[in-house]
């Protein structure tokens, strides 16, 4: 059974200029001990996604949907519920490190009060897990750290501190927004290293949300390609990357760079923007910007159905499979 | 950081010295003078009084003496209240001002902050629109509104009922007579604080970090009270600073209105009577003042922030 079942989520934000549709209709799960990374432009609906199933969506937005985190509905859980999961067994590492911290609070005392919360650890031995924990995600010098406010820290330490934050009390799924995006290349690759230990030998199960195509290939076992709030495809990271199908799939692909091409390549893009959320195209979201649209993309709404051993939201695709 | 502190204090002279400055010739410049009374002086009298207090030096000579005295601490001679000095008067003032100041904020801060934070945390319910229209309506009426309103129903309508209570006069401070003039000087700082505090916790409450510390599963109020509430409070002392000098120099209106002997009422009168020297203390301790909050607020920024720092 999936540990996290996500069934047609769609999140709105009601708006001064009309409501927003950050997340329609978004169906996916996550099994123990697994992967899934989340890809896909700016603005595509990732973050929300899961802040709506944490509970955490700002006051203008509404969820509507299914979200399943074991036995517990998390939609209509009430926040007396939520708070015995959240931090606990299911954490969320934001995206923003510089202003995802109390500014007026030490590091230490934001990590340990998770500890003293969920594990009722008293201050010795929540200071002892907390450094541990620094330590582990590659803080240099911990007990310093440990000391210091948000502000004497780096952008890549402080992300390292959020991640921290999110791992200690060793919650079942750990949702992890941009984990790395502020950090070195080494450092990126100790961590990662970390996120595959804890997945390989605690089972813990990773939700990977990322513009980094390569990490995806890494550490996920499978894919979820979200356009303009919708999951276009998702399959395992194997046959996603060796042949994607949807045409924005291969777009966000072919605009990654290859460390073996030569020098001479120009890096392709998808041309056009992505669209407004306010004022979605009819048919499919992506028509305007795709290279192979036809009659039926402007008018109908491809849905999300297998083709192959994946599943595609795209006309080509559906048109082949019943071909 | 103490030296920090010394420092602002040290540019406060200048600042000070400004100040007596400009009021020394402003004062001045303003027609009439300390012995146009009602009664009409006769010229010998009033040529012989002018002599005394060197009314008749030159002006810059009159201000290089009036400088030198205060920096032995000495406001000078008043000119109407005769058998007191200014130094006397401000100290006979100061405490009663300073009473009375500190009970309503003592008050106003008691019950404003609650208020504007409770009304933040139900946004857009019945309970925050009566708290933002009740201090939206606080800060627009006057104190002197509301003073002449309270002494009509408590000193007039409601006479001879036990609600009654003093509509003036100090009564060396006795507790009934302190309670109007105490309200009506707390009421507009009730709807000030309530109202910052209510933005700033609201904009505290959209923070990113609030929604982390909501992540860990912290209870609601921790998350308000640990997380939220010191940022939130950051606006509510940046008013306080310059709000509590206002206060503790005693409010010109409230004093006149309820008769209460404090430096607000002194400055008044000496206004009036052209009482050079009283208003012009009265308004080098109120400048003082300004200057001493806003280095308090200096300090406390830095209890609240850590990324203040002094230098
Ligand atoms: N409180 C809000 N009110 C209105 N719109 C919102 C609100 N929060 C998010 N949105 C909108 O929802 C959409 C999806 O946002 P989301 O944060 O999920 O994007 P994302 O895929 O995570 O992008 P990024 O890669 O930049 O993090 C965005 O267009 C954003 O503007
Ligand atoms: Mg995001």
């Amino acid at each position: 059974m999936a540990l996290l079942d996500i069934q047609n989520l769609t999140v709105k934000f009601a708006t001064q200029d009309g409501e927003v549709s950050a997340v329609s209709d978004v169906s996916l799960h996550v099994n123990k001990g697994e992967c899934l990374g989340i890809v896909g432009e700016s603005g595509s609906g990732k973050s929300q996604t899961f802040m709506a199933a944490m509970g955490l969506l700002a006051g203008n937005g509404k969820a509507s949907g299914s979200v399943r985190f074991g036995d517990t509905e998390l939609l209509t859980a009430n926040e007396r519920t939520l708070n015995t999961i959240r931090g606990n067994k299911l954490a969320m590492v934001f995206q923003d490190p510089m202003t995802s911290l109390t500014p007026h609070m030490r590091v230490g005392r934001q990590l340990t009060e998770v500890l003293q919360r969920h594990r009722g650890l008293d201050n010795a031995a929540a200071r002892a897990a907390a450094i541990a924990m620094l330590a582990r995600v590659q803080v240099p010098e911990p007990e310093r750290r440990f000391q210091m406010y948000p502000h004497e820290l780096s952008g890549g330490l402080r992300q390292r501190v959020v991640l921290a934050m999110g791992l200690l009390c060793g919650p079942e799924l750990v949702i992890a927004d941009e984990p790395t995006t502020a950090l070195d290349v080494t450092v990126q690759a100790l961590v990662l290293e970390l996120i595959r230990e804890l997945k390989d030998t605690q089972g813990t199960s990773f939700v990977l949300i990322t513009h980094d195509l390569g990490v995806v290939a890494g550490l996920a076992d499978r894919v979820a390609v979200m356009y303009a709030g919708r999951i276009v495809e998702s399959g395992t990271v194997d046959e996603i990357f060796a042949a994607p199908k949807h045409p924005y799939t291969k777009g966000l692909l072919a605009c990654t760079p290859r460390l073996d091409d030569p020098p001479t390549v120009l890096l392709e893009t998808i041309p056009g923007q992505p669209p407004n959320l306010q004022n979605l195209p009819t048919g499919c979201s992506f028509h305007p910007r795709c290279v192979s649209a036809f009659e039926p993309c402007p008018v109908k709404r491809p849905l999300l159905v297998p083709a192959g051993n994946t599943l595609n939201a795209c006309f080509l695709n559906h048109m082949q499979a019943a071909s | 950081m103490w030296s920090y502190f010394a420092r602002r204090l040290l540019i406060g002279v200048p600042t000070l010295f400004a100040v007596v400055l400009f009021c020394f010739f402003l004062m001045r410049l303003a027609p009439g003078g300390p012995f146009d009374g009602e009664a009409p002086v006769p010229p010998e009298v009033l040529a012989n009084l002018r002599a005394r207090y060197h009314l008749d030096d030159p002006l810059w000579q009159q201000f290089f003496s009036y400088l030198g005295n205060l920096l032995r601490g000495d406001f000078g001679p008043s000119f109407k209240y005769k058998d007191f000095t200014v130094t006397e008067l401000i100290a006979q003032g100061l405490p009663v001002s300073i009473e009375n100041g500190l009970s309503a904020l003592f008050i106003a801060i008691l019950i404003g902050l609650p208020l504007g934070i409770t009304a933040a945390l139900s946004q857009n319910t019945a309970r925050d629109y009566a708290v933002s229209g009740l201090s939206m309506i606080g800060i627009v009426i006057p104190t002197f509104v509301t003073g002449q309103i309270l002494i009509l129903a408590f000193g007039v309508w409601l006479r001879c009922t036990p609600f009654q209570l003093p509509a003036g006069g100090w009564n060396d401070g006795a507790f009934a007579n302190r309670i109007l003039p105490v309200t009506v000087l707390a009421l507009p700082f009730i709807a000030y604080i309530a109202r910052i505090s209510r933005a700033s916790m609201i904009e505290a409450l959209r923070a990113n970090f609030v929604r982390t510390a909501r992540a860990k599963g912290l209870p609601y109020r921790t998350v308000i009270l640990r997380h939220a509430l010191k940022t939130a409070l950051m606006p509510v002392v940046t008013f306080l600073g310059p709000a509590t000098a206002f206060i503790l120099t005693g409010s010109m209106v409230v004093e006149t209105i309820f008769q209460i002997p404090g430096i607000g009422r002194y400055f008044v009168q000496g206004a009036l009577n052209r009482d050079y020297t009283l208003v012009m203390g009265v308004t080098i301790v109120g400048a003082a003042f300004v200057i001493i909050a806003n280095i308090i607020v200096d300090m406390i920024y830095g209890v609240l922030d850590p990324k203040v720092r002094y230098e």
